[in-house]
């Protein structure tokens, strides 16, 4: 999953001093819709700022598997169970995609998972909030991979060619999640007193936090011009966010749920759906690590991986002790 | 053998490959690397596919209409047929991998040889799973010899973890009166002669590791046969069975 809420530093730091011929060719390929590959020369800036968009996803991909993780052993069916195990895997897969492809920019995997556990790196904000019920494992399918799934569309156009190829599969993936999610939101909608509460619920907590994941407001995301004229980004926060209430609200509307927003209503002057302020104090306070759960998932990732050391360091043992026989055989 | 037989021997096979598919899937987001963060969650995925339909299957032969969920979920600790190997807990990476090693090894020669059971339906379960089961196996025997001949730290975890799981290992290949049933009935196999091809095969892994095989002078049984289990399956249940006992009778 994507989020754009990462984008929100920006990538156009103090101007790098580049070769302005380069630069030139560089900006009019890019404006030419022409992919830009790992070999290419490039922009310092193009190059830090997708390192750190790129890597940033891969966490989110690594991170979004513990709230699921957390029900995988409590899913109320066996069928269940077995889908959201394979679509965790499909994650953890994605995870290793986007990891490859920051790597073809220079940076390497225990480089990017050093700025995790340290905090320099962040992760989708949306993870940071809590499991409580099933539906929340719904809810994660429909709204969260259904946000993802249009900030991720847009990014299949992105310049860096390895990042948008690795979003073409990465899309097919998120959207069979996201029907899943909303397959199993609608058992519990067309459910018991029970599972309609459940349903109804996870909607509450999670409709505001899937709108922040496509990140501040236009008004308030400065550096979104030159990641534009990059085409690292394609759409802004606002139209992006906007596509996803629109393509949503009648998906509850069937589902018999309710938005947790009072100020939603359709508007037949812009054709689209006007909603609510979020409360961007929120979303602040949760992007700078002070949500429910923040400290728990980052220590959550620091302990499997300093507890998973010694295994790394077996398996390098192991290889560099395999290769060594067989030198030592070919000598022979 | 009689019908009660043939559904406990069915069920034996469906919970250990739930149980074990359960413990696994525990690590889901906490292995030691990213690529067992799939690798193990694709071991995971497999036994509880392969659970559901032997599971299935039970409930089939049976004929009281319980489907695999009614089977997973509302029974407790002593109507659960496992072996007590599957249900230990995960511990550090070289104790599943030591629990898992011991019965991929076993499992594979069992759905090798359910290939040609009489029972129709579980040789056609076997055709799927064993492709399955070869994989898994060759993922615990790799990384046996990389633990076992990786580094001091590794090496004296490895020995360890197949010191605590050894004991375990018994039970596989002691025949009960409805492991003998299923064996005369030509739809399980004879579990004591299966017993010197393990050794030999889990014999060629520890060498290439360059490990011993334990020397351990303790074996438990009880899982399968008495619904005997040790204290861990009662929480895996608590956790597994919490959906359906908290909301019973619904559709999800």
């Amino acid at each position: 999953m994507s989020d754009a809420t990462l984008d929100s530093k920006g990538g156009a730091g103090p101007a790098v001093a580049d070769d302005p011929k380069r630069r030139a060719a560089f900006d009019a390929r890019v404006a030419a819709e022409g992919k830009v590959e790992p070999r290419d020369w490039m922009p310092e800036q193009y190059r830090k700022t997708l390192i750190r968009q790129i890597s940033q996803h891969a966490h989110s991909e690594y991170v979004g598997m513990l709230p699921e993780g957390n029900w995988v052993t409590r899913a109320p069916t066996l069928r269940r169970k077995a889908v959201l195990l394979a679509k965790i895997q499909d994650e953890a897969g994605h995870a290793l995609y986007l990891y490859g492809a920051a790597e073809t920019m220079g940076v390497s995997r225990a480089e990017m998972l050093d700025a995790l556990h340290e905090g320099k790196a962040k992760y989708s904000s949306i993870f940071n909030y809590p499991t409580l019920t099933w539906a929340d494992v719904a809810a994660i399918g429909w709204l969260v991979d259904g946000a993802a799934i249009v900030n991720q569309v847009a990014l299949q156009r992105c310049s860096y060619g390895p990042y948008a190829r690795a979003m073409v599969r990465i899309c097919k993936e998120e959207s069979f999640h996201q029907r899943q999610g909303y397959e199993a939101m609608m058992a519990l909608a067309q459910g018991s007193p029970d599972q309609k509460k459940m349903a109804q619920d996870s909607l509450n907590r999670w409709w505001w936090p899937s709108l922040m994941m496509f990140g501040p407001s236009d008004r308030d995301s400065p550096h979104s011009a030159q990641n534009m004229a990059w085409k690292i980004k394609r759409e802004s926060n606002d139209d992006l966010r906007q596509r996803f209430v629109d393509m949503t609200v009648p998906q509850a509307d069937y589902l018999g749920l309710t938005m947790p927003d009072p100020d939603l209503k359709w508007n037949e002057e812009r054709g689209h759906y006007d909603f609510g302020e979020i409360d961007w104090d929120e979303f602040w306070r949760v992007v700078k690590g002070n949500g429910v759960c923040n400290r728990e998932r980052l220590q959550a990732r620091r302990d499997a991986h300093d507890k998973g050391a010694w295994v790394r360091e077996a398996a390098v043992a192991h290889a560099e002790k395999r290769a060594a026989r067989s030198l030592a055989q070919a000598a022979e | 053998m009689n019908q009660d037989q043939h559904v406990d021997y069915l069920l034996r096979l469906g919970d250990n490959a739930l149980i074990l598919g359960h413990r696994l899937s525990e690590w889901c987001g906490h292995a030691p690397i990213l690529e067992e963060d799939i690798a193990l969650t694709n071991v995971a995925l497999d036994l509880i596919g392969q659970a559901r339909m032997l599971l299935t299957q039970a409930g089939a032969v049976e004929g009281k209409g319980r489907d695999e969920d009614a089977l997973a979920f509302g029974r407790d600790v002593l109507d659960w047929r496992n072996v007590l190997l599957v249900e230990q807990p995960n511990g550090d990476f070289a104790d599943t991998i030591a629990r898992q090693f011991l019965f991929d090894i076993w499992n594979h020669q069992v759905f090798s040889t359910l290939l040609g059971s009489t029972d129709a339906e579980l040789a056609a379960i076997a055709a799927k799973a064993v492709k399955e089961i070869a994989y898994h196996k060759r993922h615990s025997s790799e990384w046996l010899i990389r633990l076992g001949d990786g580094t001091e730290e590794s090496r004296a975890r490895m020995i360890r973890a197949l010191d605590v799981h050894w004991g375990f290992v018994e039970e596989l290949f002691t025949p009960d009166a409805v492991d003998q049933a299923a064996f005369e009935a030509g739809i399980g196999p004879d579990l004591a002669a299966l017993r010197p091809e393990w050794d030999a095969a889990v014999a060629a892994v520890l060498d290439e590791a360059g490990l011993e095989r334990p020397e351990v002078g303790w074996a438990v049984h009880g899982g399968k046969t008495d619904g005997h289990h040790s204290e861990h399956l009662g929480f895996i249940l608590a956790e597994l069975q919490f959906m359906q006992r908290a909301y019973p009778g619904l559709a999800w």
